[in-house]
């Protein structure tokens, strides 16, 4: 299903970096996880993960291991550095105000 | 130029507690070596391994840099520090087992997990280290 889907079924909050590059993008799956060796060593290429970290670093994270987009759970804030270097180097970041296992469940109804 | 003959050499500053900057380096690596067409799985090896040693040279120590040679057969990278070195070696190469400070914790690093991401995607691996002294990190990589 493509990232344009996701965002409306799943009514998310669009943060930064989603654009018209990769809204059409297909995740394959879905990692969930706050601490970021972890996501390092275990998160797929083309996940989605959900996590509730916001600080500038998630962005550095994703892009190196190629994730498809972040989802930042339980309407936490995001900081501002991180939404600029999200554009920056092209990663969308949504938020929502449900948790991280809510929003997994309804991803998995999608089919991801 | 492209993999078949490179000869590249790159240097990276990484500063002690700089966690806004952290990662650029390895940012940096990842879209050079995409630039000369090598394989991306070996990229994300290589990705992974270099921003765990930046990591681990902001967070655990005084500074230090990052060097990294391309040569057509192997990636080769050099993690140095300024100190202040590792106590027991075996025990920070634990899974799980990491010094870092709840401050950094609450930021998602600390999981303990760094040198074993590195040693996992590396395919040779050296980690020197004395307490007092620097530490240095060796992983080569086959291209």
């Amino acid at each position: 299903m493509k990232l344009s889907n996701i965002v409306t079924e799943l009514d998310l909050e669009i943060v930064a970096g989603y654009n018209l590059e990769n809204e059409n993008n297909e995740p394959q799956g879905v990692y969930i996880c706050d601490l970021l060796s972890l996501v390092m060593g275990k998160a797929k290429e083309h996940d989605i993960w959900i996590t509730i970290q916001t600080h500038v670093n998630i962005v550095a994270v994703a892009s190196l291991v190629d994730i498809t987009a972040i989802i930042v759970s339980e309407g936490i804030e995001i900081d501002e550095d991180t939404k600029a270097k999200a554009s920056e180097v092209n990663i969308p970041i949504f938020r929502s105000n449900l948790s991280s296992y809510d929003l997994a469940t309804k991803l998995n109804s999608l089919g991801v | 130029m492209s993999k078949d003959n490179i000869g590249l050499n790159l240097e990276y500053e990484v500063l002690r507690n700089d966690f806004t900057k952290a990662g650029e380096a390895s940012s940096n690596i990842k879209k050079i070596l995409t630039q000369l067409g090598i394989n991306s799985s070996i990229i994300r090896r290589i990705a992974i391994a270099t921003y765990e040693a930046e990591m681990n040279i902001a967070i655990h120590s005084l500074g230090g840099c990052i060097t990294v040679n391309v040569t057509p057969k192997e990636i080769n990278i050099v993690a140095l520090d300024n100190g202040p070195g590792i106590e027991d070696i075996e025990l920070a190469m634990q899974e799980g087992y990491s010094t870092a400070p709840n401050s950094v914790r609450e930021l998602g690093f600390g999981a303990g997990m760094g040198l074993s991401n590195m040693k996992r995607c590396s395919d040779k691996f050296k980690i020197t280290s004395q307490k007092g002294k620097n530490t240095r990190v060796n992983m080569i990589i086959y291209i």
